[in-house]
């Protein structure tokens, strides 16, 4: 099964480095990592999608809450969360099929960020699903080059993931 | 007042009481070792860097005070990697610090520049790397917290030549602030109940106790849980010492070369506590048949080792001598069932044992050593069957008086490990127990011992085999000896050459005499012990096999 963790570490150097050390060479496996600063400059923030049954992730929590430079993880899978990816996409588009990837671009409420001569560069953001769905219809008109984030994500409500635990903000 | 970085460190190295510092200079530490010179700081000088770890490593595990040592970037950081490495197997805490090339250098392939903290990243409980003169003291004092506190453990400190050379004001920080590092030391008290309803409902319970215990100096507090729950008690190699072996309760080791009357207590029990242990594969055997019928207690103050290898039915992070000591009271006092006579019967009828047959005996060397001693003396060993059979031969009645290498498994670890050992307890007779294979891996250390008249023994038990590889390639190789056959120099020649005293023992009889002769030289010594050349360490279950289908013994 796919987790969601967030992760709050020390802003130091070498610390993707110690996390993504750590995933190698216990032999865990990440379907993605992001990392950047929180509201706090001391404090970054990693979104790592690791699979793997219930022990693995146990073993993945206590190991990397054994890293000096982590402060606080939170599997937050399990709970409701909002999760975004961005991706942006280069497409061929000939002029006489760019009307019909602009219809697309509407319908995914993504955008068109720069023309080229024979390209259109699109920039999407949404879930998972949403941008699978959106390469899979550019697909056609041949993507030229493509980049993912990878997942960030954050609880809804009053939960926090920050270093004043998950308490109620009245 | 303003100090210079070097000044600092030294400044802030006694404020944490170091007394002995094991090391050797280099370009990038000439700065350190200028301030080391008018400072009241003992320095060892090692004669290779690897030396220099071992030795401060043997210094920690003897004393239980943080061991710290001392090296030049590049090369003489990579020679520290293994000591490092070994360190961390075993939870030892030590305090590495290497030079570094100067700040503007960093990154450019520079003489000497090595990225040791990219390098120890996986064998360090943290590392830093010093940028700023004004985050020396506080990286100190937070790298002595987190080696000594928790589950302990190996910190390396990088320093930049430009940083020990750079002025500030010194102050030695009281306290340390990190928000990520907080240890869990006192066990959940609804654990604790738990713990207590299932040593109350077991019938045949048996204590598991590993080096955790040695390392929370807990030995008093387990022999108390031990009488009151009238549970035999077995030890993992680090646990050794931990409980008297010469108590009628002590079942000896455990594991791929425990004991038979140990792995079959194990096997059949109903209830295991493991107590600062970590279910090793050399432990355990095959997982399924490890304490297959037992419900399992355990106590360890690293979360991560819980549930890692074996599921837990009660789990109790925390320091292990605060957790037992919490559990103790609540323990009532249990009675011996037809269980314990049956432990007791498998010790009668299962002891160690070895063939007489007229040709030194390793296994009697052991025993000697342990008679001359009164097993007083701190052992240290190196890899292999020496090791094993110190660990099976020698009755060790005290914590920290037995060091190994353990985890890691380091050959060259015993000689430097005895003279930090020595260094630290310089009241014990120290022993080094070597094999012949393994002595020659940091052999070069007897100048050390010289020089400072650090009076360590060592027994080389020299069968000029690599012995516990050349048993693997007799048992399961068909007996195909490949490279296994090793010569040594004329180890008698070999320490005089050094300075020390060099004797040779052929004979049963003489090993006794050589024996007091060492103690009583009070300096340096090599004893070339020549024996048996294809005795094997039995008992011995096969890799990967059930702990209770044990070989030979």
């Amino acid at each position: 099964m796919r987790h969601i963790l967030a992760v709050l570490v020390e802003n130091n150097p070498g610390v993707l480095t110690r996390v993504a050390g750590l995933f190698s060479r216990r032999g865990y496996n990440i379907d993605s990592l992001t990392v950047g600063r929180t509201e706090n400059s001391r404090i970054s923030r990693m979104t790592i999608v690791v699979s793997g049954d219930d022990q693995v992730l146990e073993q993945v929590t206590k190991q990397l809450h054994k890293l000096v430079d982590v402060i606080k993880i939170n599997d937050i899978t399990s709970d409701q969360y909002v999760d975004r990816e961005l991706v942006l996409i280069k497409v061929g588009a000939d002029p006489s099929v760019r009307a019909e990837i602009m219809q697309i671009v509407d319908i995914f409420r993504a955008r068109i960020v720069d023309i080229g001569r024979k390209t259109l560069m699109i920039e999407c953001t949404g879930d998972e699903g949403k941008i699978n769905a959106v390469i899979e219809s550019l697909m056609p008109f041949g993507i030229k080059e493509l980049v993912r984030t990878g997942k960030v994500a954050m609880l809804r409500g009053h939960k926090f993931t920050s270093i004043n635990d998950n308490r109620e903000d009245d | 007042m303003k100090l210079s970085g070097a000044e600092i460190i030294i400044k802030s190295l006694q404020e944490e009481g170091v007394e002995a510092i094991f090391g050797y200079p280099g370009g990038q530490v000439l700065p350190i070792y200028d301030a080391l010179y008018d400072s009241s700081l003992k320095h060892y000088l090692v004669r290779h860097e690897q030396g220099a770890a071992h030795a401060a490593d043997g210094y920690a595990r003897a004393t239980g005070k943080p061991g710290v040592c001392l090296a030049t970037s590049g090369p003489g950081a990579t020679n520290l990697v293994t000591g490092i490495a070994t360190a961390y197997m075993d939870s030892v805490p030590l305090i590495a610090l290497t030079g570094q090339v100067p700040c503007d250098m960093l990154g450019k392939d520079s003489f000497q520049e090595a990225d040791i903290t990219g390098i120890t990243l996986p064998i360090t409980k943290h590392n830093f790397l010093v940028k700023d003169v004004n985050d020396l003291a506080r990286t100190i004092k937070e790298a002595f917290h987190i080696a000594t506190t928790g589950r302990p453990g190996p910190v390396l400190i990088d320093i930049p030549k430009d940083i020990c050379v750079k002025q500030t004001t010194f102050k030695y920080p009281d306290k340390v602030n990190l928000r990520g590092y907080k240890p869990t030391m006192k066990g959940n008290k609804g654990q604790i109940s738990n713990a207590v309803k299932l040593i109350g409902a077991a019938k045949r319970p048996v204590i598991y106790a590993g080096g955790g215990v040695v390392v929370s100096n807990a030995s008093e507090e387990l022999f108390r849980l031990a009488e009151l729950t009238v549970s035999p008690v077995t030890t993992t190699l680090m646990g050794i010492g931990a409980f008297p072996e010469t108590h009628p309760l002590s079942v000896g080791m455990l594991g791929m070369h425990g004991t038979k009357s140990a792995n079959y207590a194990v096997s059949e029990c109903d209830l295991l506590i493991a107590v600062g242990a970590r279910f090793d594969d050399r432990v355990t055997g095959k997982l399924d048949e490890f304490a297959p019928n037992a419900r399992i207690i355990h106590i360890d103050v690293d979360p991560a080792e819980i549930g890692k290898n074996v599921r837990v039915d009660v789990p109790i992070v925390g320091d292990v001598r605060m957790v037992l000591t919490e559990l103790n009271d609540k323990l009532e006092q249990q009675q011996p069932t037809e269980w314990q006579e049956r432990v007791a019967r498998w010790k009668e009828k299962y002891p160690l044992c070895y063939e007489e047959n007229g040709i030194l005996k390793p296994q009697c060397i052991i025993e000697e050593i342990y008679k001359i001693t009164n097993g007083e003396a701190i052992i240290v060993t190196e890899v292999g069957q020496n090791q094993m059979w110190a660990a099976q031969y020698y009755q060790y009645t005290k914590p920290r008086t037995f060091i190994s290498s353990g985890g890691l498994g380091t050959m060259g670890y015993g000689l430097p490990a005895a003279i930090g050992a020595k260094v630290g307890r310089p009241d014990s007779v120290v022993i080094d127990i070597a094999g012949d294979g393994s002595i020659q891996m940091n052999i070069q250390e007897m100048a050390t011992a010289v020089h400072y008249n650090i009076p360590v023994i060592v027994a080389i038990l020299n069968n000029n085999y690599l012995g516990m590889v050349r048993q693997w390639q007799e048992i399961f190789y068909d007996r195909r000896y490949s490279y296994t056959d090793i010569t040594g120099p004329d180890f008698v020649k070999l320490a005089e050459a050094y300075g020390a005293l060099g004797m040779r023992v052929t004979e049963h009889k003489d090993v006794g005499p050589a024996l007091k002769q060492a103690i009583e030289a009070n300096r340096p010594v090599i004893i070339d012990f020549v024996i048996e050349r294809e005795e094997n360490v039995f008992p011995m279950v096969p890799p990967g096999g059930a702990i209770h289908k044990m070989l030979g013994g």
